[in-house]
């Protein structure tokens, strides 16, 4: 080989390895873009809901109600046959099984829905009105065209008349794409139509408060005690070690130590957000700590020497001087905890926030799912419904993360004062 | 109750801020003398002793209060001739009272239960008086002794700051009792399975399937229910399955995250570092339940429909799949760390290679990532922890059926995995099942601490070697 052809393939060695970085930062990227492209695609449906226009005829003879009557009556008297008869008139059905799968099409709270509207103007009896019926979920599935309907009818969850009575109605305009409030109000639900995520949010929220309020203190404190007071002992090494090992302990281990000591032995009550929040509050705790420690490091020390000097005490010193000015990376430290905390899940599984809760949590102490855990219950579900549901509740959840990151930048780089 | 006491004593607390700065001042005109601190530290000071005590003995007994009085009830109604076999029969009969006293309880109530009900009634009670007379008790005698401090002039400052030491000191100890917890509470249940279950039977059996575990009574096992016991808890098969699953992961991490690092610390201009840094680490970001419901609806019937179009066999719970996934959540892991690790390589052992007439490419393989090694392991080694330590991944991704193989279309189990599975839902207490899911986890805390422990030793030695 001549000294002319080594140095090419040098060169192509060297062009080669250069490629394998470029390569590889390009994978990761390309990565990320999959991934955040795959859940919006089929999560952003999940915002609309299909209903479908029905005309509803409040009739005397099938009401137990009159004109003016309380809202309690109207909360107790019975709807069903007038949702009925109102449903049946959409299509003709020639016989029973027929008018089972025309009622099929819309949710089965057609009866609350209509309900809902007669309290909203009780002098509706012996009116006509135009509602819009939440469909149910394989109408709202096949309608956002995320159901094929070329498969044979046996493997259809949608019968050919209900694909009859679909056609007509998309024809004839009385089916509509509205906003979907039942998906931000609504606790969980087994029918997909119905799901939200009213109580994960509520839920979710009391756990990173409770978090927030038990974590933020103490790391703060602990902190300024390791760097600024600890003398240099073993006991400080024993702290700051555990303090490490704490930072990389898989979360599961967490929610063992909560169902042991949380659950078990103090009998807290189960799947609550206080649970959660305590759970999570250790385990952020670490977490936290290390970030505030290096801000307090990066405060120069000629700060405290010279609040010493002016016959500051060494606590004046440190919560007059170096604490406000570390309080900025302190808190972006903090909020990217928190962010952490409000996406870990396994912890909180095991706490017992699985549990089908409906109704949506009003205290910290009623039981509750959270958005992730919410993600991993619906995810588990076979409704194609839950397929886009589950997609919306990580871009909800994505959204927080990525206001909080972005906070946490902003605090940092607006606040924070460089010492150089 | 404990919000009103709260509430009582932090009011309580803050008129005696003020109390104390007016008094202090007053004493000072009075008697003419120089005071030893600010007036506001004597207020400080008077707060700090009025609430601490309290507060400290509030957690405390809100902590034991329902343990005590359910042990008292158990014991009561046990005396009064209830009768029942074993620890859960016990909670049952306690929840039972506990709804009985709080009207919700709509079953048959006998005479036992009505009296344990009464007997539970007048405990609260007691306990609640007891408790605010207490609390009464220590304001009153902590505040008398400050009062009495502050009325000689102590040196207030220095007091207060003595106590808020001690505060900053607990807090830090805070780190040291979760350590402490996470160890009873795991070695606590590990102890009473391996009192069941041989210790030899779980690290070396080779069959895992702790659905069979049924045992009638925890407390009298027979020797039919050992035989079947001792073969249901095998480790083997979940050190394998996790083994696996991360090995896949290192696959895809390290390669595309060394490279990814070498290529941001020596060869990306500020721009594209200052751009794709930041992108990368939202892999870090992401939630792994997303990566789990990406793993499990999207890769995993993709991979099934790729092996359908080969002809092959795969499974929608397929190994490959979660490793390919838990691999792309690590790349930051590794990318980041190797990044910091390349970046603190002397420039001065970079020149010397390039003195010598070495490209680029050689002297970052032949110079850089030898002299970076340590630190390199180290971020692999603590990329592995995170990799055996995750969850929602392998429970959404990876199978749940514990299978002893090196395939990486099949599905295969992690202990991650089982632990969620064994504890999901509900539990028997004092079952051999739910006892090994703190087993597992024990296992899973010893063996992440051994890697984190050599990881940041690596890194550390490496650091001084150039500091």
């Amino acid at each position: 080989m001549t000294k002319e052809e080594r140095l090419k393939k040098r060169h192509s060695a060297e062009k080669r390895f250069r490629f394998y970085g470029l390569a590889s930062i390009f994978v990761a990227l390309l990565f990320v873009l999959i991934l955040v492209h795959n859940i919006f695609s089929k999560g952003s449906s999940a915002f609309m809901k299909t209903a479908i226009n029905v005309e509803v005829f409040f009739d005397q003879e099938l009401l137990e109600i009159k004109n003016g009557a309380t809202e309690d009556q109207i909360l107790e008297a019975d709807f069903y046959d007038i949702t009925i008869e109102s449903l049946l008139k959409v299509f003709p059905a020639q016989d029973l099984d027929q008018e089972n799968q025309l009622i099929d099409l819309f949710t089965t709270d057609a009866e609350i829905e209509i309900k809902r509207a007669f309290l909203e103007n009780n002098n509706l009896i012996g009116k006509k009105i135009n509602l819009e019926i939440t469909a149910s979920d394989d109408i709202d599935q096949l309608h956002k065209g995320n159901y094929p309907r070329d498969l044979p009818e046996d493997r259809r969850r949608i019968s050919d008349f209900q694909l009859i009575i679909y056609d007509n109605l998309v024809e004839n305009k009385k089916i509509i794409k509205n906003f979907n409030n039942y998906f931000f109000k609504n606790g969980d639900s087994r029918d997909p139509e119905l799901a939200g995520i009213g109580g994960a949010l509520i839920g979710s929220f009391y756990s990173i408060i409770i978090c927030l309020l038990l974590a933020f203190p103490v790391a703060v404190l602990a902190s300024i005690y390791l760097e600024e007071f600890a003398p240099k002992n073993k006991i400080t090494d024993f702290i700051e070690i555990n303090i490490n090992n704490l930072a990389a302990v898989p979360s599961i281990v967490y929610g063992l130590l909560a169902l042991q000591i949380l659950l078990a032995t103090i009998q807290l009550p189960r799947s609550t957000p206080l649970v959660a929040g305590i759970t999570l509050a250790l385990m952020t705790l670490p977490r936290i700590i290390i970030p505030c420690r290096a801000s307090l490091k990066a405060v120069p020390p000629s700060i405290r020497e010279g609040a010493l000097a002016v016959g500051a005490s060494k606590f004046q010193s440190v919560f007059h001087h170096v604490v406000p000015l570390a309080l900025p990376g302190t808190l972006s430290g903090t909020i990217i905890g928190l962010a952490q905390a409000l996406g870990e899940t396994a912890p909180l599984i095991l706490i017992g926030m699985v549990a089908f809760v409906v109704d949506i949590p009003s205290t910290p102490i009623d039981p509750s799912s959270s958005l992730p855990v919410q993600v991993y219950l619906w995810s588990e579900s076979a409704e194609r419904g839950f397929v886009e549901k589950t997609s919306a509740t990580i871009m909800m959840l994505l959204s927080f993360l990525i206001v909080m990151n972005f906070l946490a930048v902003y605090l940092r780089q607006k606040f924070e004062k460089r010492w150089n | 109750m404990n919000f009103v006491l709260i509430f009582l004593i932090t009011i309580f607390s803050l008129s005696l801020f003020f109390y104390g700065r007016s008094k202090t001042k007053s004493i000072s005109i009075e008697k003419n003398i120089k005071l030893n601190a600010l007036p506001k530290f004597y207020g400080y000071y008077l707060v700090l002793w009025c609430s601490i005590p309290s507060l400290v003995f509030l957690l405390i007994w809100t902590l034991f209060e329902p343990v005590i009085i359910k042990s008292i009830i158990i014991e009561t109604a046990a005396n009064q001739g209830a009768i029942f076999n074993d620890k859960n029969e016990a909670n049952l009969i306690y929840e039972k009272i506990k709804a009985i006293y709080a009207g919700t309880y709509f079953g048959d109530i006998d005479t036992i239960l009505k009296e344990s009900a009464l007997s539970y009634a007048k405990f609260i009670n007691l306990f609640t008086n007891s408790k605010i007379v207490l609390i009464f008790g220590i304001v009153i005698a902590s505040v008398i002794y400050s009062l009495k401090k502050i009325k000689n002039n102590n040196k207030a400052r220095d007091d207060v700051e003595v106590i808020l030491k001690g505060l900053l000191f607990a807090s830090s100890l805070i780190a040291i009792l979760t350590t402490l917890g996470i160890i009873f509470s795991l070695l606590f249940e590990s102890i009473k399975f391996f009192s069941v279950i041989n210790i030899f039977d779980y690290l070396f059996g080779t069959n895992w399937s702790p659905q069979r575990a049924f045992v009638s009574d925890a407390s009298a096992i027979t020797a039919a229910e050992y035989d079947e016991l001792k073969d249901a808890f095998g480790f083997i098969p979940l050190i394998a399955g996790t083994s696996f699953i991360a090995f896949i992961a290192m696959l895809v991490a390290v390669p595309i995250g060394l490279f990814s690092g070498i290529y941001m610390a020596e060869y990306a201009s500020v721009k594209i570092r200052r751009i794709s840094k930041p992108i990368i680490e939202i892999l870090a970001g992401i939630p792994t339940v997303v990566y789990g419901f990406f793993a499990a609806l999207t890769v995993g019937p993709f991979f099934r429909q790729i092996g359908e179009n080969l002809g092959l066999t795969v499974s929608s719970e397929s190994a490959l799949a979660a490793g390919l996934i838990m691999g792309i959540m690590i790349i930051p892991y590794v990318s980041s760390l190797s990044d910091d690790v390349i970046n603190s390589v002397p420039q001065s052992l970079r020149d010397g290679s390039y003195a010598v007439g070495a490209t680029k490419s050689e002297t970052i393989k032949k110079v850089v990532i030898p002299a970076a090694l340590p630190g390199i392991i180290g971020s692999v080694l603590l990329a592995v922890s995170r990799a055996i330590g995750e969850t929602m991944i392998v429970v959404m991704a990876a199978g749940l059926a514990a299978n002893l193989t090196i395939n990486p279309l099949e599905s295969t189990t992690t202990i991650t995995t089982q632990i969620v599975m064994i504890l999901v839902g509900d539990q028997e207490f004092d079952s051999p099942k739910t006892q090994s899911a703190f087993a597992l986890g024990l296992t899973l805390f010893i063996a992440t601490l051994v890697l984190n422990y050599i990881a940041q030793r690596a890194v550390k030695k490496y650091r001084e070697k150039y500091d």
